[in-house]
This record gives structure tokens, sequence and C-alpha cells, in this order.
């Protein structure tokens, strides 16, 4: 057993979790924050994905301990208050998704890529992009159209700031 | 129709939660108390389990219990059963081996439960079950069809020589062999449907709490059809009395058919509930889901088509062989039966056909439905034959398929069933028109100069949904009405909540059925809720597959509406003195017709629950409930058209285009009607280009992971072109048949169809991995 601390979706957090304990599982178990899913037990399906430190990670391949003193965004720390983040209400907006369950992951990893990508990014590049993330439910043709819709909207909501 | 009413494609009312990860799937749920539960699974394909010795994992720490399959045999916990009788052609029913939820005895497939370890933790049971040792006396094993069918094949189950199942037939043998003495032309096709895997994302998950002081289980599944799962586990498995259990399906991530079965696992933890006296919660892994969710397809078929000397269709034969896996799942017999062979005309005139169905038994997971279930199968039969059939005798594939249409409606086919409506010709105008099938032929030379091989290929489908008449399905075998149920209650302040026999597990119910309300009584969405998946909250219901909730699950809900309308009329006329039958509803005003008076909604249900001025002998209260069962299945169709790309350098397919336009009648909320299109074409393309799951001839499970099973991924997809050729369904009163197969059932055999005109023989078989194309480019 280790104590942990690290900041989730702002708030400082300290746990006692065994060694083993993955991040993903710190999470959903001792945080209850169960939008972050496991749909997978090799690392393929990226229904997991968080942000650590600004960065789109597998949250079911970190240790919980690796993740001690880093800054942990979950899908349900991105919006502001009622306002959604431009990501989720274009998932929304655009029908990005059908049962949810990969949903968090995909809009998790889809910022990133956003970010990574700026204004450049190309329907190509987002299909390439979402590799590591697997939706049984949408044929990925309203994803991709979200994530781009999303992509045009973060410029403009990062130009008005 | 109003913004939100039938036609709008409004945003999802289930999005805000999904999309801030406020969902609430089974494993999100946790209970006072709970205990975990680990499953012991067998790693030999066939074996007889010898001892099992749990003495070291009960000391180890955490562990409540270590329950094994000879306990649950003991309690009288009922076998597994499969709910549709099939009878074979001698006249014999079909042959069900005994299938208990752990193995006492014998295990017959790679993952099958031999015991289950209850602990404090998740982590405290699976390492407990690492000390569990079970002894195993290896046996023989069959794992595919051919060797399961071979004489002195190792036998799986004492009730079933032979490993057969049944060997049935459809349809009339002698007049389809006149048919093939008279033919001009006979075209003869074999052809594997692979086994898949689904992988709906959410893994399968159960908790079961048991409540001493009332004799009461809770089971929180993952279920399609929370009813069927409470009626399977009450009247066959002896869990409990129906008032005595209840069953919540909450959110559920996906299903595509493989949460439509009462699987080991929730027996199991609802029996261990009571057994150990805690709540036990069970989530499966990915890997758990491969070896233990019912997989789908796996048939090999011949199939001969007879022609006049005018290419019309004279006859069909067809004879298929389907792998039911282990044991029978709940409704594994009428996949390749009363699914499949019945959809064998397609969409043709074929006079006659006769079909033979032969199903055995293998040491592998039992297969059962998968999105479309035997429709994706007769539709990937009929379409390569068609295809096969065009290139043979030297005609374009499109032109032969219009040649042999069906153009007049109502048509009873040889195989049971009357088509109601439906115009095949426009949905294959349609696609040609927006894949520029006319100018293929110069694309095609130019890829050619490029050193690219293109093909185009067409698909034009065409299923039964609508699941389904209940005296017709029971005629032919079923152990289940396939009727819906609904109930609507208007509140006093005017809101309604509209409970609902389906089941949404991403189809957006809570949505569409709301633009049902909206559409009738002019309320806005937000006013409605949906209510569905809880035993305690829905009368009863039979679920969500078969593309049937709309049909009948909507049509349920419409006949309820009906009767709120007239009891809130009655209302409304009392409170405004005038006659019924002058009464409108309008935008959520109830008017009189030709004058200015009017009453608002809300204040009708007030009044409906006040009941201070109702008119006389008038009960209180506004709600009412309806069970609806149609008389007739529903027949969406279309035509899907692909063109790809082969690099023969690789053997790698490239979409350059994948078009359709399907006919699902009325459209409720096009946005999601398109999303159940998308998805669809996508798990058929899987199946087309990538996926299979293969067993190795020791019954080893090669493909137990994403590893090694190829799901498809966003870069592997084109993006798709979809358009609407819609004829309304007249045999119900929305004019709807149903979206959420089709696009597994049609696009399958497109892809192929494309795939071997690019290479220019026909010799391929699913998944066309670059590995298989290159080989058939270059031997
Ligand atoms: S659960 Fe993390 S990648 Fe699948
Ligand atoms: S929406 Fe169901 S898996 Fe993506």
């Amino acid at each position: 057993m280790s104590t942990i601390k690290l900041t989730v979706n702002g708030k400082a957090v300290s746990a006692d979790v065994e060694d083993r304990t993955l991040l993903v599982h710190l999470l959903r178990e001792t945080l209850n924050l169960t939008g972050t899913h496991v749909g997978c037990d090799t690392s393929q399906c990226g229904a997991c994905v968080v942000h650590i430190d600004g960065k789109a990670v597998k949250s079911c391949t970190v240790l919980a301990g690796q993740a001690a003193g880093s800054n942990v965004t979950t899908i349900e720390g991105i919006s502001k208050g009622d306002e959604l983040h431009p990501m989720q209400a274009a998932f929304r907006d655009n029908h990005g998704l059908q049962c949810g369950y990969c949903t968090p992951g995909m809009i998790m990893s889809a910022i990133d890529i956003v970010h990574r990508y700026g204004g450049k990014l190309d329907e190509e590049t987002v299909r390439h992009e979402l590799e590591g993330n697997i939706c049984r439910c949408t044929g990925y043709h309203n994803i991709v159209k979200s994530v781009l819709d999303a992509a045009g909207r973060m410029k403009v909501s990062q130009a008005a700031e | 129709m109003g913004v939100e009413g039938i036609g709008a494609s409004v945003v999802r009312k289930e999005d805000r939660r999904f999309t801030t990860g406020k969902g609430r799937y089974v494993d999100d749920i946790k209970l006072q108390g709970m205990t975990h539960a680990h499953f012991i699974r067998s790693p030999h394909a066939h074996a007889k389990v010898k001892g099992i010795d749990s003495s070291a994992a009960m000391k180890m720490p955490g562990v409540v219990g270590v329950l094994t399959g000879q306990q649950i045999v003991d309690d009288k916990v009922g076998n597994l059963i499969c709910g549709w009788a099939i009878t074979s052609k001698d006249g014999s029913p079909m042959k069900m081996g005994a299938w208990p939820a752990m193995a006492p005895e014998t295990v017959r497939f790679v993952g099958q439960a031999v015991a289950v370890v209850i602990a404090e933790t998740k982590n405290q049971a699976k390492d407990a079950a690492e000390a569990v040792v079970v002894t195993y006396e290896e046996l023989p094993v069959v794992a595919d069809i051919r060797s399961a069918i071979k004489p002195g094949a190792p036998q799986l189950h004492p009730e079933a020589p032979g490993n057969v199942i049944y060997d049935w037939a459809i349809g009339d043998e002698s007049a389809v062999k006149d048919a093939f003495g008279k033919a001009a032309n006979v075209v003869t096709l074999e052809l594997t449907n692979n086994r898949l895997v689904p992988n709906a994302m959410e893994p399968r998950a159960a908790i079961a709490e048991y409540e001493e002081a009332e004799e009461h289980y809770t089971l929180y599944t993952t279920s399609q059809n929370p009813h069927v799962a409470r009626l399977v586990l009450s009247a066959f498995y002896n869990i409990a009395p129906e008032h005595k259990l209840r069953v919540i399906a909450p959110d559920v991530g996906g299903g595509f058919g493989s949460k439509i079965y009462i699987y080991p696992e929730e027996m199991v933890a609802l029996w261990a509930s009571k057994k150990v006296g805690r709540p036990v919660k069970w989530t499966g892994d990915r890997t758990e889901a491969f070896l233990t969710d019912a997989h789908g397809r796996d048939h090999i078929s011949k199939a001969e088509m007879a022609f006049d000397k005018d290419n019309k269709i004279l006859g069909l034969r067809v004879k298929t062989h389907a792998n039911l896996g282990a044991y029978m799942s709940l409704f594994s017999s009428s996949v390749p039966t009363y699914l499949y062979a019945t959809l064998l005309s397609g969409q043709y005139n074929i006079p006659a056909i006769y079909a033979e169905v032969m199903t055995v038994y293998t040491n592998t997971t039992p297969v059962d439905a998968y999105r479309g279930a035997g429709r994706p199968e007769a539709s990937y039969l009929v379409e390569r034959l068609m295809e096969t059939a065009a290139r043979q005798l030297k005609v374009d594939p499109a032109e032969l398929r219009r040649k042999n249409f069906i153009t007049q409606f109502p048509h009873q086919t040889p195989v049971i069933m009357a088509y109601d409506i439906g115009d095949f010709g426009a949905s294959l105008d349609a696609s040609m028109k927006a894949i520029d099938y006319a100018g293929f032929p110069a694309r095609k030379a130019k890829a050619k100069a490029e050193g690219k091989l293109r093909g185009i290929g067409v698909s034009c489908y065409i299923e039964a949904c609508g699941i389904a008449p209940s005296k017709a399905v029971g005629s032919l075998g079923a152990g289940v009405g396939l009727w819906e149920s609904a109930e609507i209650r208007v509140n006093p302040v005017g809101t309604i909540e509209v409970l609902t026999g389906s089941h949404s597990h991403g189809q957006g119910h809570e949505t569409t059925f709301a633009q049902l309300i909206s559409e009738r009584l002019g309320v806005p969405i937000s006013q409605v809720q949906i209510v569905h998946g809880d035993t305690d909250k829905v009368q009863f219901g039979m679920g969500t597959y078969g593309s049937r909730s709309l049909a009948v699950g909507g049509t349920a809900i419409i006949k309820a509406m009906e009767k709120v309308e007239a009891k809130a009329k009655k209302i409304a006329a009392h409170q405004l003195e005038a006659s019924e039958n002058d009464i409108v509803i309008e935008n959520g005003e109830f008017k009189v017709t030709g004058t200015d008076k009017s009453i608002a909604l809300p204040m009708v249900a007030l009044a409906a629950y006040t009941a201070h001025n109702l008119p006389d002998g008038m009960e209180p209260g506004l709600k009412e409930t309806a069970f609806y069962d149609p008389t007739n299945f529903t027949f969406p169709a279309g035509t899907y058209i692909c063109e790809i790309e082969v690099d023969p350098a690789t053997g790698k397919t490239s979409f350059v285009d994948f078009v359709a336009a399907d006919d699902f009648g009325r459209l409720i909320n096009p946005m999601i009607v398109e999303g159940q299109v998308h998805g669809g074409l996508a798990q058929g393309i899987g199946q087309a280009l990538l996926e299979h799951a293969i067993y190795d001839a020791n019954g080893q499970p090669i493909t137990a992971s994403f590893m090694d099973y190829t799901m498809p991924r966003a870069d592997d997809l084109p993006s798709f072109k979809l358009s609407h050729t819609p004829t309304l369904c007249p045999g119900n009163p929305l004019g709807v048949k149903g979206c959420g197969e089709a696009g597994a059932i049609g696009s399958s055999a497109a892809v192929i169809n494309a795939i071997t005109d690019a290479i220019g023989h026909n010799k391929l078989e699913m998944p066309a991995t670059p590995d298989r194309v290159w080989h058939a480019i270059h031997g």
C-alpha cells in the first residue's frame, strides 16, 4: 500500500492504494469518477483515456503511483459548469455517440488531437489519430465529423479567450 | 411535424449524460457490502473435471467463498435452455445437450466456468482463483463444422448423436428439382460465413443482491431485454419467482445481440448472493467477452441458382451447415433457420426455393444472434450468388438484379415471408446514381493505368424486422410471444412519462420515443421522460433486438397514446362544454374546432387528477397501457454499392466510395437512423475485411483479445454516403420498418463483390485480409 497524492480535475486528492492499482481503478473505484471506462485488458480500446498533464493517456496502462504528483483530467472535468466543452457539444450535435461507452475516451483523445494539430486537421488525419480508440456503434462516421466540427469550435473559442 | 416531432433530427436527450461521463452502467454501481466474483474457467476445449481443490484458496485474504458447478446442480438451479424448438426433416425434435451454469463434470469449450471465487475485492478474488486447483482429464476435440460431422468424430453431448442438433429443411424440394431440370444456366457457389465476436464495448456485468427478509432478489445486468431475463431466470432456472426478482438494465454499452441472452454469470451471481448473504458483483474483462459472449455467424454453404434463357431466376437450392458451438444459446436454433432461410428469396422473384440446414455442436463458444442474425448470412449468400451469376451470364450485375426484382406487392415468397411493400428499383437507382455507376469503367481503366485494381460491388438486401407476430413465431417453435408493451402516464402537471418494454443501449429511444409524443401532443421533448430497463417500473416487455423497437415498441406507445388522447378529449370536451367529436389536439392544446375555445394539456391532466369535475362515471387519472402484437414482419430493404481499389503489391483494399440507399419506411429521427446505418455498415465491412474468430484444431481460441481479433478502426473505414427511398410500411400506424441491422446485413456482400470484381475471379472468402487478397491475385 502507498499513499498517492495527485490533482484530479483541479482538486488535490490523496489516496491509499495497493501498489498494483492502475490509474483507471483509482479513478473509478476510489474516486468514484466512473466516466472513465474500461473496454479491454490489452490497452487497445481507448475507453479509458484521460489527460495527464494535458496529454491523452490510456489510464489502464498507467499505475496509479506513476501518476503521483501529476495533474489528471477526466471526462468529468472538462465542462465549465453547465457549459459543455466544445468537443462534448460537437459530439452531441453531430451524433458522435450511440451507447456512450467509448465516448469519454474518444472525447479525451479528440481534444488532445485538436490541441496537437490546431486547425490543420483533415478527415484522414483524424481517422489515423483515432487509431487507439475503438467504437463498435457509430462506424466512426459521425465521430470524425464531430472532431472536425470541434476543431473549428475550439479555434474560435481559443481566439475569443 | 413540430420542430421536435416526427422527421426532425433533434439532438439526443441522453447525450448530456453520456458526454459528461455521467452515464450509469452496471460496473459504475456499488452496493453496500458488495463482494466480487471471479470465475475459474476451463483452459481446455473438452475435458472431464476430475476434482476442484479450493482449500488453499479459502485461506487467502478476503475470500468469502469458493462455489462449484456441483453445488449449483445440487441446489437445483436449472440448466440453460434454448427457447426456440426446431424440428428436423424426419420429424424429430432438436437435440439439446445439458448446460449447467458451471460445469460439474464436463467442460466443452475454453472459458466455460467450473467454479467461482467470491471475495471482498476483485483483486482478492483473482488472487485466490490462482490458488484453486482444478484437475482435468482432456477429451478429444471437434473444433469446426467439418470435423464435427465426420464419421467417428468425438461426441460432445450424449443427447446429440453425431453432434447433430437438427437437420432441417424449408421449401419445396421437388419444385426446385423441376426448376433445375428446365434451366438454361445453373450458377453454383460455395461459401463460408466467418465466425464473429460481437464485442460491444461495454463488457457484460452483473450485480446481484438478495434481501433475506423479503426473499427478494435484485439483478443489475447488461441486458437488452430485462423482462425476458426475469422470465427465463424465474420460469426455467428456478432462481426466484418473478414477483421476487427485479431485473434492472441501466445504461448498457452496446449489445448487437450479445446481451439478449441470459448467461451463466448472471445466474451464478444471483445464486451466490443468497449463498454468501452479500451482494455479488461480476464484471467481465475483454478476454472473458471473447470466450463467453455468444459469437455470431459461422456457416458453410453451397448454393445453386437456376436461370432460364432470358436470365430469369427459376429456382434456388441451398445447403447450409451452421456451427452452434458447445451449447445451445437462448435463441441459437432460430438464427440459421427462421431468421436465415426465410430470407433466401432476397429481393427477387424466385418461384421455387429449397434450403436444408444442419446445425452441429463443436467445442467452441456458443453461437447465437449477432446484429442481423441469419439475415446477413442469407443476404451475403444471395448477393454473392447474383454477382457470380451476372459474371457467368455476362450481363451487368445491376441489370440482372433489376430484371429479377419483385415489383408487385404483397408478394408471397416460397419461404414463408409475405413482403408487404417495397420499391427495390428506387434504391438501386439511387445508389447507382450516387456512385456514378455508369462512369465506373472509365475509372477502372484509369486505375489500371496507375497499377491499381478497381472493383465495384452491388448488394441488394432485404430483411425481416419488426420481430414479430406472436402467433406466427409460436407456430414456428418460439417459446415466447414477441409483442411489446407501453404505458403512458400524463402527470397532474402535464409532464409525461412513457414506460416501454424496449431497451435502449445506443439506439436513442429516449429521444425518438419522446418525438412520437411531441408529434401527437405538441409538447416539447424535454417534458417527456422515457422509462425503460427496470422490471419494477415497466409492466412488461420483450426488449430490443431484430430492429423491433420502433415498429413494435413504438406502435405500442402509439396505441397507448390513442387511449390517453381519447380520455383527454372527453375531459376537455366536458370542461369546455363541447362535443367530444369537435375536440382537436394542436400544439399541446385541446381545441373546439371552429371556435377559439381551448384548454391546455396540463389543465386537462390536472382535471383528471383533481377529479372535481369529470364526466359522470369517468375514473380519475390520465394513464393508459397498451400491448401491441404486430400482424406481419416489416421488410426494410435497400441497395449498397461500394467501389474499392486493391493494391496488387500488398493485397490491401482501400475504399473509394461507399453508398447506401435504404427503405426504412418513415423516419422519425433521420440523424439517429443514419447513425444506425453507419454502425451497421462498419460491422458488415468489418466482417468482410477484418474480423474472424479463429480456433485451432484443439479448440483453443486464437483470437481472444483486441490484439488478435481485428476490430474496425476509424482508418479502416470510409465516410458513407446515405440516401433514403422510403415506402411506408402498411403494417403499423407509423409506417416504420426498422433500421438497426440493415447496414450489417447488406454491406459485406457489396465489399466482397467489389474485391472479386477487382481481382477478376470469385475465389475469395471473408475476411478478405491483405494476405488473402494477395494470394487470390498471385496464387
Ligand atoms: S481499457 Fe484502456 S485501452 Fe482498453
Ligand atoms: S458509442 Fe458505443 S462504442 Fe462508441
